[in-house]
């Protein structure tokens, strides 16, 4: 099979730091291209490379058989390069249909758009997708998931010779990834070229048909699937073996810390009731839609609830914003980065300090030194990849921009933590360095709630696990009793 | 200097202005260097000492409001209001002066009022959906309509000549205006920096749903924004008050798009999240030694407002150009 892209000795710099070094880059047409490597290896900078997001400083680019002379996202999309970025790019305020058709709305012979045929097209993307939501729907109201299928969407439209996908998997529940699959395996048989970027190694041999492994912005290898094995790709990947995937927990529940009762929103969430102890992890599964990130949501006070009792200690809380519930110590992290849970604009350290500000003020003003100092704890500890604390956050690399995050919760010292997808976008060396930090959290008798779409994950690191379907709580398991298929039952809303 | 300059270059000047070193001000001071230079060589009246001591009076009371401004922008806001709240302030304290009340009361009163419209513009915005643009547009009006209501359109003078002291006299050989203005500007940019209510602040323009979620109560700070605003508004209608020895209900018109000139033209960035209170007092200065140095010129009048706007379209043009991801 001939290549249809070649890309040769690429280089990027960002402020003297070398994000890509010489990298090769090629992609056979109508193969699925594995794309893989530690957060902040370089991977999406590449892709935005070829996207016309980032102009590289030297090499060359061959798609197609022709050299390409990138210089903006339009001209790549005329030569059948489409891209889904890691974040996603649509308009919130505006309608499923006016995303996919931004800027080359079909037309009208008065010159007015033809929104009939407009919506029917988008109708025809999404039904391939299997996704049920009407095309008028505003983008901003659809979870996550859905988002990431109308960003699939609208690269089909553009009829794409090669999609690159930046972690499209991270937000999608397994049956969503296996549909997700089924539209690249369909793709596959019309000769479409696929550039996959993941974290999940399984989907390496699920999809994959060849693999290039980057690290520190340079090209470790490149090789066919069927040539390896995930020992030898975690090797590559962070330059040494990785025995365990989970750690041992260590803690066991202790004295009970939160009981929930009775909670319950119209059409949303239905008698929610469960208790966390000290020290406990308590796993929340469940597809997405299921109401999870609502409870979260709910009981943080992020959004209303028609009725419900929290009690801390024995004693009741009233929480209706955020605030009350970061004054009793409980914390969320929310589940969509961007939108949620950074500031783009503002740097690294003034993103860890933002709800914790009181812990750096002396006096009455913030005291530089002490922030640096503090913020730098964390900062350490989750290893969060940056030249230092005062970059913008919106240079770091998706993964690392999830770390800071996560360092942001840490640093407020809640009792009760609330992660919803933790460890969303982070690589294998580094989520294990999280699981290790919430056994430390656990340790000290500090309890967490983990939202997680990842199976293995819930079932690694869960103490007790709660099913959620349809806004009710369909199933609690002890660690002892777990297995995947009582997860799965439940979450299809089979009561247990 | 000239060594300085090309070891930045050697490292990509422009990268580093860019990302983590974003320093916008940095264009705007550039700027006002090459003005005051070209001015200096138009005009020999220019670089005088009574030339400079007038610049700065005439940049104070802008550079007041545009403090205020400077916070409202950087949560994504905007205050038209300022002007007509100068004018508002001015008046009544006149008419209190002159009604007989003691003249502390009337400046407080008169502030009150003033003030009065921050906290409408405040609650408005931070309570309700309705854009802070509407908002301030509404407020605009009504507080025109209440100086000149209040006066029946005349100005109020005959005011005594300690009252006029405050915002005529000196300190040594810098106007009175001036030296609050410095303190304004320093006590702005300790607040945007260094408080925990300015880091809010900037947040806020960044992602407003982050805020929330952080524990911070949006709504409070929205508020107060507003309130700053308009606290430093009503502030330079008291001096201009003052200085004029009279109150005038059509004062201040227009100082809204002067004070959002300097803002703007100082770096901060009109979506909200970015800027500073240096580029603002920068971005004044700008302002004002274009009007200045225009007068100085003999310039028609008609002539200075197309040249300010090119001004203000150049600033933004050229920061933006270079703030893109290369
Ligand atoms: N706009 C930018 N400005 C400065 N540095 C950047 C910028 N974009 C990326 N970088 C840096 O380049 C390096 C590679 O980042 P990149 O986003 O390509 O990583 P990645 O492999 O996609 O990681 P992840 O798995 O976390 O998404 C990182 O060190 C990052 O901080
Ligand atoms: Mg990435």
């Amino acid at each position: 099979m001939e290549n249809i892209l070649e890309m040769k000795k690429i280089n990027k710099q960002f402020f003297g730091v070398k994000a890509l070094d010489n990298v090769d880059f090629s992609v056979k047409r109508g193969e699925v291209h594995i794309l893989i490597g530690e957060n902040g290896a370089g991977k999406s900078t590449l892709m935005k490379i070829l996207s016309g997001a980032y102009h590289m400083d030297s090499g060359t680019i061959k798609f197609d058989g022709e050299e390409l002379h990138i210089s903006n996202p339009h001209y790549i999309q005329n030569k059948g390069i489409s891209i889904i970025y890691q974040e996603f790019n649509l308009i919130p305020e505006m309608s499923i249909a006016e995303n996919i058709f931004l800027g080359r709305e079909p037309k009208k012979k008065t010159g007015l758009i033809d929104w009939k045929k407009m919506r029917e097209e988008t109708k025809d993307l999404l039904n391939k997708l299997e996704l049920d939501v009407d095309p008028k729907t505003i983008v901003k109201t659809l979870s996550v998931a859905q988002q990431q299928f109308v960003e699939i969407a609208k690269a089909l439209s553009f009829g794409a010779k090669l999609i690159i996908m930046d972690e499209p998997s991270a937000t999608l529940t397994p049956k969503e990834i296996e549909r997700l699959f089924l539209v690249i395996k369909e793709l596959k048989e019309h000769n479409v070229s696929i550039i996959y970027i993941s974290h999940h190694l399984d989907e390496v041999f699920q999809i994959g048909d060849s693999l290039t492994v980057l690290r520190d912005g340079k090209l470790v290898n490149s090789l066919s699937v069927t040539s390896t094995n995930k020992n030898e790709i975690i090797k590559m990947m962070v330059g040494r073996e990785l025995k365990n995937t989970y750690p041992k927990r260590s803690s066991k529940p202790g004295k009970t810390l939160l009981e929930i009762k009775n909670l319950s929103k119209k059409n949303v969430l239905k008698d929610i009731e469960f208790t966390l102890h000290e020290g406990e992890i308590l796993g929340v599964a469940g597809l997405v839609g299921s109401g999870r990130t609502e409870m979260a949501r709910a009981i943080f006070g992020a959004d209303s609830k028609d009725s419900g009792e929290i009690t801390l200690n024995g004693n009741d809380l009233k929480i209706n914003s955020p605030k009350d519930s970061i004054k009793n110590k409980i914390g969320l992290l929310p589940e969509d980065r961007k939108r949620q849970g950074v500031v783009l604009g503002m740097s690294v350290k003034s993103n860890i300090s933002l709800a914790s500000l009181e812990r750096v003020i002396k006096r009455i003003l913030i005291n530089g030194k002490l922030e640096q100092q503090k913020v730098g704890h964390y900062f350490d500890i989750l290893k969060i990849k940056a030249p230092n604390q005062d970059v913008l956050i919106q240079s770091l690399s998706g993964g690392n921009q999830q770390k800071v995050v996560l360092a942001k919760w840490l640093f407020t010292d809640c009792d009760i933590f609330i992660f919803d997808e933790p460890t969303r976008g982070i690589d294998v060396g580094a989520k294990y360095e999280i699981y290790q930090l919430m056994n430390k959290l656990t340790d000290h008798g500090k309890a967490i709630i983990m939202i997680s779409s990842e199976m293995p994950e819930i079932i690694g690191m869960s103490d007790n696990v709660i099913v959620m379907h349809n806004g009710e709580i369909t199933g609690k398991f002890k660690r002892e009793e777990l297995t995947q298929e009582k997860i799965m039952t439940s979450a299809a809303g089979e009561v247990n | 200097m000239g060594a300085t300059k090309n070891s930045l270059e050697k490292r990509g000047f422009f990268d580093k202005l860019n990302n983590s070193y974003y320093k916008p001000e940095i264009y705007a001071a550039i700027g006002l260097f090459g003005l005051s230079i070209i001015l200096s060589f138009a005009s020999e009246y220019f670089l005088t000492a009574n030339n400079i001591i007038n610049l700065f009076r005439q940049v104070s009371l802008n550079a007041i409001i545009a403090c205020g401004m400077t916070f409202v922008i950087l949560t994504g806001g905007i205050d038209l209001s300022v002007g007509s709240i100068v004018a508002v302030t001015g008046t009544f304290i006149a008419g209190f002066i002159k009604s007989g009340m003691p003249i502390p009361l009337s400046i407080l009163i008169g502030l009150a009022i003033g003030i009065g419209f921050g906290v409408i513009n405040g609650l408005i915005v931070a309570y309700t959906n309705i854009p802070a643009i509407i908002v301030t547009l509404a407020s605009m009006s009504m507080a025109r309509g209440t100086a000149l209501l209040y006066s029946n359109g005349y100005p109020i003078s005959g005011m005594p000549a300690i009252f006029k002291e405050f915002g005529r006299g000196y300190i040594g050989p810098i106007p009175n205006p001036v030296y609050i203005m410095i303190g304004i500007v320093i006590f702005s940019g300790i607040v945007l920096t260094k408080s925990k209510f300015g880091r809010h602040v900037y947040a806020l323009g960044g992602n407003e749903e982050t805020v929330r979620l952080s524990g911070i109560n949006v709504k409070k700070i929205k508020m107060m924004v507003y309130v700053i605003s308009g606290t430093l508004s009503a502030l330079s209608g008291l001096i201009l008050c003052s200085r004029l020895g009279s109150g005038q209900p059509l004062s201040g018109d227009g100082w809204e798009l002067d004070a959002i000139a300097a803002v703007v033209v100082g770096g901060t960035s009109i979506a909200g999240g970015r800027g500073t209170i240096i580029g603002t007092l920068i971005g004044a200065f700008v302002i004002g030694v274009l009007n200045n140095g225009l007068n100085l010129l003999n310039v028609s009048p008609y002539l200075q407002l197309v040249v300010k706007g090119i001004v203000i379209i150049g600033a933004v043009f050229v920061r933006a150009g270079f703030a893109k991801e290369k």
